[in-house]
């Protein structure tokens, strides 16, 4: 018998089927991975699972809650897809989300007695425009002197988040409560309407529709072709008349506005007021969306979904003495296959004899 | 002479699609000089790269001296003392030239050594005529400079077999005289020269020993007294070509573009056309001859509107577009090919179908307010691929996958296709070789037919002579000289364009003047 060897060759496109099956089978393998790690840390990995799964897609609480997870995260991750796309390194999510809920907050606690109608529509203007100026902090310097935009974002999130801890420690404490960093209370025509009556809110419908709507952009539109242009190669952009300052702005103040979109959300659906700490760190884990989502917006939903069932699922099996970071250590087990998983896409693997007859796969 | 230093064997690459190297045997010996041809897409460049270490070959053998070698890295091949200067040049653009040229050393301290390096740079540069400023920065130099750069890192490194993969394309030929005369000796000092070149006459010059390969495969091997063009185009096309095409005088018309008295400055903010004046009629080229980096570069750029006059004025049919928008001179006719087709001309990342909207994608024939229009822009890449015989495995794949003279036939395609009033072309045949050279130019005199005015910038003056109406050359910022292409002395325009080596110097100095 000849000896095979195994051989990449590239494909001339990337394969269709394989984008599509290569992140379920990340996951199993992942899940493998971390089911070796627990048993080698003494647990029972089938049991944890079991916790963890029954808890998220098995109880009707646990449903919610993973909703109520993603939606921030597919706001988010939809935001910085955006920037991406042009390879504008937005990672300044975090703090636009702040400045978003800053944004809309501000509204009900200095007018609460809007009406709705006027109320909610105004808290998502200025929870997207606060978002939105604030991503153009990074964008101006960039556009005008290329500064480097990973830089000025990431540390726009301090300033954001401390910004929030002034107001909700300082002039927005809420003066009957018990001295918590916490602003009053919104009236209920702040509070984003529930689906039905859980705890699952409107983001949801905007992350949906904004996801079609950027799908259709990167797609379809004329201005996701410029995006890709510029993105590509800033000369041959400007050789073609395409307009590069103007396009940082645009794109840099609606990845802002997105992400802000998504602080409005949080305070106006789930918390009912500002407070320290409303992220637990969206804008970040919205990065690694973005990423293992390949900046397609309708698989971040999914893969959003599928984060926010590991962050809840990582809460419910601390019960089990499991530390939480389990579910961490999963989202990074997935990435990293993923990662290897996209050699399958676009390479084939072809089996050669040493004779060079081949047999393909 | 007879001493085998590489050989390739049974050499076979292939590409999704392509098969690049099909069994190809190549013998390079010390002491020679030897030529590769072959047309666009025929496999020269992958041959090279897998000699240099970058690509892996499918099947076959490499033997430097005699002995097997697996390449792993470009670095095996360096350290076999192979060295190649790529057509695409990979040069780090915002380093120096001084640390391009030491990139992937190790070194324990930069500074201390730069004097002395920059001391061994200048030396190999006044040894081979390959002079330039070590502390210039990548980015700020023409291509013709690059590539000074490319040969000298080479040299740099103590290369003993070294690839150059079309050179003379941005040379002059008293440039690629000075280059060849530079080969020779190195040849002469036991080196091997592999050369890749679509200029037969070249061939002829200086080559001991040319490889013609055809669709991949080696279609002959000439020795020294075998080489005559004929048979070399036999060989690389199967056809004879047409070398020579009628002059037809079309009606010259009104005056298309006009630059009076432009002033502008170059990437290091230093004068670089001082008083440019010129005009261009309807169905009328105008060839520019002069040596690259006399600011042909700049003053293209400044047409179409990628860079800001100082002072002057520049017309389009009568009216002013000094410093408009790039968008705005496109739509008023102007196309442009640059000299840098993938850096500039073309997106490399993105497929055939993204490249060739790339300057029209706004209009109503490819989108609407919002939304592109699919069908139109498939439409659009199928017929022009095939009007203008372009070679490629799929519309989806990107450009920077495609040949050379591939590129430039796909960049034409779309520059001529929007039928403009006015055609800036830099360069239009460097690197095609013979057969899609004599399309290119077919086409730009059928553009002539259709009162296009056409500015051609070129440093080859065979092409200027076949192709233009009136001659110019261009020197130090300058049009220093303009005849009608029947009065115009080849003699003479060649002078004009000599002494520019001291200007070609100023240029390239940074420093302040006084000292
Ligand atoms: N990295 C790559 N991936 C896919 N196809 C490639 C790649 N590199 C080259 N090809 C294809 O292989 C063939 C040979 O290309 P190559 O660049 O070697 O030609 P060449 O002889 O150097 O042509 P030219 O004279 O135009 O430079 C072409 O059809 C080209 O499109
Ligand atoms: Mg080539």
């Amino acid at each position: 018998m000849n000896r095979l060897t195994v051989k990449l060759e590239k494909r001339l496109t990337p394969s269709p089927v394989m984008a599509f099956i290569i992140p379920f089978i990340s996951v199993i393998l992942a899940l493998l991975l971390g089911a070796i790690f627990l048993s080698l840390t003494g647990q029972k990995p089938l049991d944890v699972y079991a916790t963890m799964f029954g808890e998220t897609l098995g109880s009707k609480y646990g449903l919610t809650e993973t909703m109520v997870k993603a939606i921030p995260l597919m706001l988010t991750s939809l935001g910085v897809s955006l920037a991406f796309k042009m390879q504008l390194w937005n990672i300044g999510a975090e703090g636009q989300l702040y400045m978003g809920a800053f944004g809309a907050s501000w509204l009900p606690l200095t007018f609460p007695t809007l009406p709705i109608y006027l109320m909610l529509p105004g808290m998502i203007l200025l929870g997207m425009a606060a978002g939105g100026l604030w991503a153009l902090l990074t964008a101006l310097p960039r556009a005008i002197w290329k500064v480097n935009e990973i830089i000025t974002s990431l540390m726009l999130n301090y300033v954001a988040i401390l910004w929030v801890d002034y107001l909700v420690y300082g002039p927005w404490k809420d003066p009957k409560g018990s001295n918590f960093p916490l602003s009053a209370p919104f009236p209920d025509a702040a509070r984003l309407p529930g689906l039905g009556n859980s705890r699952i809110h409107a983001g949801l419908i905007f992350a949906v529709l904004l996801a079609i709507i950027l799908a259709v952009v990167f797609k379809y539109s004329r201005w996701g072709y410029s995006i890709k242009v510029i993105g590509s190669s800033e000369r041959a952009a400007s050789y073609a008349g395409m307009n590069i300052k103007r396009n940082i702005f645009w794109v840099m103040f609606i990845s802002g506005a997105i992400s802000g979109l998504a602080g409005m959300a949080e305070v106006s659906g789930i918390i009912g007021k500002l407070q320290h700490g409303l992220s637990p760190g969206y804008g970040y884990t919205a990065i690694i969306v973005a990423w293992l989502s390949k900046l397609n917006p309708l698989t971040i939903i999914i893969v959003s979904v599928l984060f926010g069932a590991l962050q809840v699922g990582g809460y419910s099996v601390q019960l089990m003495g499991v530390p939480a970071a389990v579910a961490t250590m999963l989202q990074g087990a997935i990435l990293f296959f993923v990662l290897g998983g996209d050699i399958l896409t676009n390479y084939r693997v072809i089996l050669a004899s040493r004779k060079g007859e081949e047999v393909r796969h | 002479m007879n001493q085998s230093l590489i050989q390739l064997q049974g050499i076979v690459k292939k590409f999704p699609g392509v098969l690049a190297n099909d069994h190809v045997d190549l013998d390079i010996c010390s002491g020679e000089i030897h030529a590769i041809l072959g047309e666009n897409g025929s496999g020269k460049s992958t041959l090279m790269s897998i000699l240099a270490g970058l690509y892996r070959p499918d099947d076959g053998n490499i033997l430097v001296n005699g002995v097997e070698q697996k390449f792993r890295s470009p670095k095996d091949a360096i350290d076999c003392g192979i060295g190649m200067i790529h057509q695409h040049f990979k040069l780090v653009e915002p380093f120096t030239v001084a640390e391009n040229i030491t990139l992937g050393e190790k070194q324990t301290s930069f500074i201390l050594a730069s004097k002395k390096l920059n001391d061994r740079i200048i030396e190999l540069g006044i040894k081979y005529g390959l002079e330039i400023n070590p502390d210039a920065k990548i980015w700020q130099l023409s291509v013709g400079e690059k590539q000074r750069v490319e040969i000298v890192r080479m040299l740099y490194r103590g290369s003993k077999v070294l690839v150059l993969d079309e050179p003379t394309a941005v040379l002059t030929p008293q440039e690629a005289a000075e280059l060849f005369e530079n080969l020779r000796k190195m040849a002469m000092a036991g080196c091997a020269v592999v050369l890749i070149t679509h200029k037969l006459n070249e061939v002829e010059a200086v080559a001991d020993r040319v490889t013609v390969l055809r669709q991949g495969k080696v279609a002959g091997v000439l020795e020294k007294h075998q080489i005559n063009a004929q048979e070399m185009v036999r060989l690389m096309v199967g056809r004879s070509v047409v070398m020579q095409y009628a002059r037809s005088s079309s009606s010259v018309g009104k005056v298309v573009l006009e630059l009076n008295k432009v002033k502008a400055l170059n990437d290091m903010g230093l004068p670089c056309l001082r008083e440019m004046s010129l005009r261009v009629r309807e169905g009328e080229v105008l060839g520019l001859a002069g040596v690259s980096g006399n600011g042909q570069r700049e003053m293209a750029e400044i047409i179409a509107g990628l860079r800001l006059i100082q002072s002057g004025e520049v017309l389009l049919n009568g009216q002013s577009i000094s410093n408009l928008s790039p968008r705005a001179i496109i739509d008023l006719g102007v196309a442009y090919v640059p000299e840098d087709r993938l850096g500039m001309g073309l997106v490399p990342d993105l497929n055939t179908l993204d490249n060739l909207i790339l300057k029209n994608y706004h209009r109503p024939e490819y989108s609407g307010r919002w939304l592109l229009k699919p069908r139109a822009v498939q439409q659009n890449a199928d017929t022009l691929v095939k009007q203008y015989q372009v070679k490629l495995a799929s519309l989806l794949q990107p450009v920077k996958l495609m040949s050379g003279g591939n590129l430039q036939k796909l960049l034409l395609a779309r520059e001529i296709s929007s039928s403009p009033k006015l055609m800036v072309i830099v360069y239009p045949a460097r690197g095609l070789d013979i057969g899609a050279t004599e399309a290119v130019h077919k086409l730009l005199l059928e553009l002539k037919q259709q009162k296009t005015a056409i500015l051609l910038i070129s440093e080859d003056l065979d092409e200027i002579f076949k192709l233009a109406d009136r001659v110019g050359v261009v020197f130090n910022g300058q049009l220093t000289g303009e005849f009608p292409v029947e009065q115009a002395d080849l003699e003479e325009v060649g002078l004009l364009m000599t002494g520019s080596r001291t200007a070609r110097e100023r240029i390239n100095d940074n420093e302040p003047a006084h000292s």
